[in-house]
């Protein structure tokens, strides 16, 4: 069946010189795109990609489970983007692939954990096809009330509602705003998946309809400030809820917590150890967020902060971006993005792992496991280190 | 699943080997403008001893085989031309050895520049390796197969003159070792005194074997890099500047350059002069040498040093990005260009050359010629961008290229990385007993002609 396949950013995809700058950290030390690590072919690279979509769009290969999977085993890292050495076109890399899969979509030819992953999100409100109810399970016994007026919502995901590891890292974080002072309540079995993955993933219609009933839902609660768990909705309240109507302030944890550090509302004890800080993509290339959690760290006695030798806009993705976190299309093996990033960890001497989103938590949860079968390496985020290094007598301002 | 297909996965694994129609397509082409050519299968080894069993099996079966690294040689040298067997080999990227005191490395035949100038930057910053302007994703090994140049070619020459030993899969299986490695464990010469035998694969393109490690010189890395423009808008001054600023001995790099984009570029031709030192003091006295060698020009007013400004950084830069960027003057992803490597006395014919092909065959140039050995030869590029999206333009870029390379064996030039036509078009030209010798060695090296076929068709 002819579908007359077209992309709105098509008119860029045949001026890609498949050079590989894409495929590099700034200075080149290792191969940087997640996909083309784990599979070693250039069809899963950025300019592989490229090449084969304009192939495709002009039907001299066909969708296949094949090409599906190169399309999905993008992790969305947004590195080809800010590598890429053509100025007039390297921003719309990420679009021309989200609209490719956008388009198998459409087709209906799309990978079948992409597929289960839609189907989990329309049926359960969530990938994990658990209770609605149990979406503020992990604020049980936190005493974190819902939200009321307060000045934040603490917009907690699916990963920090369901996951083990992500619940563990919402409880944390929850309870450090509320014993910080932060006016701020959860939406808990009314909040609803914040849609940037099943974008990413190319279901736009799925995703206008979570998009819409979350802006209608949080105008309706009077919602204007958020405070995200993840990055991955950070960015999607940022730059999606927008064009939609939803326009609200939103901030990562680590913002308010740096802030709150630098207005000496925090004290420490200490915290004795090496760590070693991952930037989450959507925290940093995405959304340039670098500076806060270092800040946060640096400012603990005691902490020892070592970078790894890719970080910041050169830092190498866990491999759990561009729903690959619930696809699993990345697969493991030793060459699987979060292993080699836990090597490089390794590689600093850190007795700690800091991050500061919950995939990436439990992406690198689950290769220290793989990797350092002792599992000497602790991966905390940077709320549980927090927690941790605080005075018992901090100050407790506005509570 | 073919026999073939169930040899390559026991000697891969499913994850080195695959003739799916994504992988066929794309390892079909280059970013170049010849066609493309769909092989039966792409594997990816990871060791020498993987690469041996593959050559076995191409080698019983009579499969071709074409080694490849990122395939950015442009001129359709990693298109298989009679099907087969393309073997990416940059899954072999490991930096075997760096011998600092002996200024030596060795790397698999997969490794790429970029990773090794990384490597050097992180281990050893003072020493360095000539980094070319391809992209920082092209394979040491490749560059050296095809006889590449870089920015330490003025003083050094060809990347290919810094090999320090080889190790080189043969056509027929055979794993082989080449220079000081092939009597003990170091890696410091290819050849002298023994006979050189690197000259078997080295500006073969990988039509008499697979290099599956590539020892390589390395240099001192200076504290400061620093660089100049010196600007004319006559052509043929351009010989005589070039001459006296290779007399000072004294210069990392040496490119001549016109193009007619941006417009401030236009009618000028450019020559960038690369220097170092550990000192400013260093420095500066190889400023005033350099000055004081085209002084003569500028007194005349024949030409003068362009204040550099922003593109100071951009010109540091190694690999310079900015490079790639022709490709998309067009608003089309392509370029590709002939190299000749010619006399510098001749630079003045070939820029006239270029001109007249760019406004013949209506098609936008841009062309750098980077000076050999202190002198004794350039290579000279004739570079045209091309739309990918017009086949016609594409068309005409591939006509002049031709053109330019029938001019520069008429000017007695050596083409460099030419394509299959190209080589013929040499071949031909060719003295008859050179060429017989060239026979000899392939069929004796590659019996089966199961390597890179299609290219240097000798036989």
């Amino acid at each position: 069946m002819d579908y007359g396949r077209s992309i709105e950013h098509g008119e860029f995809v045949h001026r890609c010189f498949r050079c590989g700058y894409c495929k590099f950290p700034i200075d080149y030390v290792d191969f940087n795109c997640p996909s083309y690590k784990a599979f070693g072919w250039d069809t899963y690279s950025p300019g592989g990609r490229m090449w084969l979509i304009r192939a495709w769009l002009n039907e001299e290969i066909k969708t296949s489970p094949r090409f599906a999977e190169i399309l999905y085993s993008c992790a969305a890292c947004d590195n080809c983007k800010d590598q890429c050495v053509f100025p007039k076109f390297k921003d719309f890399l990420p679009d021309i692939f989200q609209e490719a899969k956008a388009e198998l979509v459409n087709e209906g030819k799309i990978p079948p954990k992409v597929r289960d992953y839609f189907k989990a999100i329309t049926v359960n409100g969530n990938p994990y096809k658990l209770p609605q109810e149990e979406r503020g399970k992990w604020a049980d016994g936190t005493g974190f009330p819902r939200f009321s007026g307060q000045e934040y919502l603490f917009y907690v995901g699916c990963v920090g509602s369901y996951d083990e590891v992500g619940q563990k890292m919402a409880r944390t974080v929850g309870r450090l705003l509320l014993d910080l002072g932060i006016s701020v309540g959860m939406l808990g079995s009314e909040e609803t998946c914040d849609g940037n993955e099943v974008r990413i993933l190319g279901e736009i219609g799925l995703f206008t309809k979570l998009a819409e009933d979350n802006i209608k839902k949080f105008k309706k609660m009077g919602v204007k400030k958020i405070i995200t768990l993840d990055p991955h909705a950070l960015n999607v309240f940022k730059k999606d809820y927008p064009k939609l109507g939803g326009d609200f302030e939103a901030v990562h944890y680590t913002e308010i917590l740096a802030r709150l550090i630098e207005e000496k509302r925090v004290a420490f004890s200490g915290f004795s150890g090496k760590v070693t800080y991952h930037d989450s993509c959507y925290l940093g290339r995405h959304n340039l967020i670098y500076s806060p959690p270092r800040e946060t760290l640096r400012s603990i006695p005691g902490l020892e902060l070592v970078e790894m030798r890719r970080n910041q806009v050169s830092a190498f993705c866990c491999g759990g971006g561009g729903g690959n976190f619930f696809t699993d299309i990345l697969g493991g093996g030793e060459n699987s993005p979060n292993r080699v990033r836990v090597r490089e960890a390794f590689e600093t001497g850190a007795q700690v792992i800091a991050v500061a989103c919950p995939n990436c938590a439990k992406m690198l949860t689950d290769a220290v496991k793989a990797e350092e079968p002792e599992a000497k390496t602790e991966v905390l985020d940077i709320a549980e280190i927090v927690w941790r290094a605080r005075s018992k007598q901090s100050i407790y301002a506005g509570a | 699943m073919s026999d073939v297909l169930k040899s390559l996965i026991d000697i891969v694994g499913d994850r080195g080997v695959s003739n799916s129609p994504e992988e066929l397509w794309f390892y079909a082409r280059d970013p170049g403008v010849l066609e493309p050519h769909l092989p039966d299968y792409v594997v990816a080894p990871k060791t020498t001893e993987q690469v041996q069993k593959i050559v076995q099996l191409a080698n019983r079966e009579k499969i071709p085989i074409v080694p490849m690294g990122n395939g950015m040689a442009l001129t359709g040298l990693v298109i298989p031309l009679k099907g087969g067997i393309v073997m990416d080999m940059k899954r072999m990227n490991k930096i075997l050895e760096v011998n600092e005191k002996a200024r030596y490395a060795v790397v698999e035949g997969g490794t790429s520049q970029g990773v090794l100038k990384a490597y050097l930057q992180d281990h050893y910053p003072h020493l360095r390796h000539s980094l070319p302007d391809a992209p920082p994703t092209v394979t040491i090994a490749a560059n050296v197969a095809i006889h590449g140049q870089g920015r330490l070619t003025q003083q050094y020459g060809f990347n290919s003159d810094m090999v320090t030993g080889l190790e080189v899969v043969l056509p027929t299986g055979e794993v082989c070792k080449v220079g000081s490695p092939s009597l003990g464990p170091y890696w410091f010469s290819k050849g002298p005194t023994l006979p050189d035998l690197s000259g078997l694969f080295l500006g073969w393109l990988s039509t008499t074997g697979i290099l599956t490690k590539v020892g390589l010189k390395l240099y001192p890395n200076k504290k400061i890099r620093e660089v100049e423009i010196f600007v004319t808008d006559r052509a043929e001054l351009v010989p005589e500047m070039i001459y006296k600023l290779t007399h000072l001995e004294m210069l990392e790099d040496i490119n001549a350059w016109f193009q007619p984009k941006p417009l401030m570029f236009k009618d000028n031709y450019n020559i960038t002069i690369y220097f170092t030192g550990d000192t400013e003091e260093e420095v500066e006295f190889k400023r005033k040498m350099i000055w004081d060698a085209v002084q003569e020009f500028i007194d005349t007013k024949d030409g003068g040093f362009m204040g550099l400004q922003f593109m100071k950084d951009q010109l540091l830069e190694m690999p310079q990005r900015s490079v790639a960027g022709l490709a998309d003057v067009p608003k089309g992803g392509g370029f590709e260009y002939s190299g000749p490597i010619a006399l510098i006395e001749h630079f003045p014919r070939y820029a006239a050359k270029v001109l007249e092909l760019a406004a013949k065959y209506d098609v936008l140039y841009a062309s750098t010629a980077r000076v050999i050995s202190g002198g004794h030869a350039m290579m000279f590029s004739i570079s045209f961008a091309f739309n990918r999206a017009d086949p016609a333009m594409k068309s005409r870029v591939k006509i002049a290229l031709e053109e330019a390379t029938a001019f520069a064996l008429e000017m007695g030039a050596i083409p460099w990385k030419p394509n299959f036509m190209e080589q013929k078009m040499t071949l031909a030209k060719m003295d008859p007993n050179a060429l017989k010798l060239l026979q000899m060695v392939k069929r004796n090296l590659d019996p089966e002609g199961i390597m890179n076929p299609g290219n240097w068709e000798v036989n």
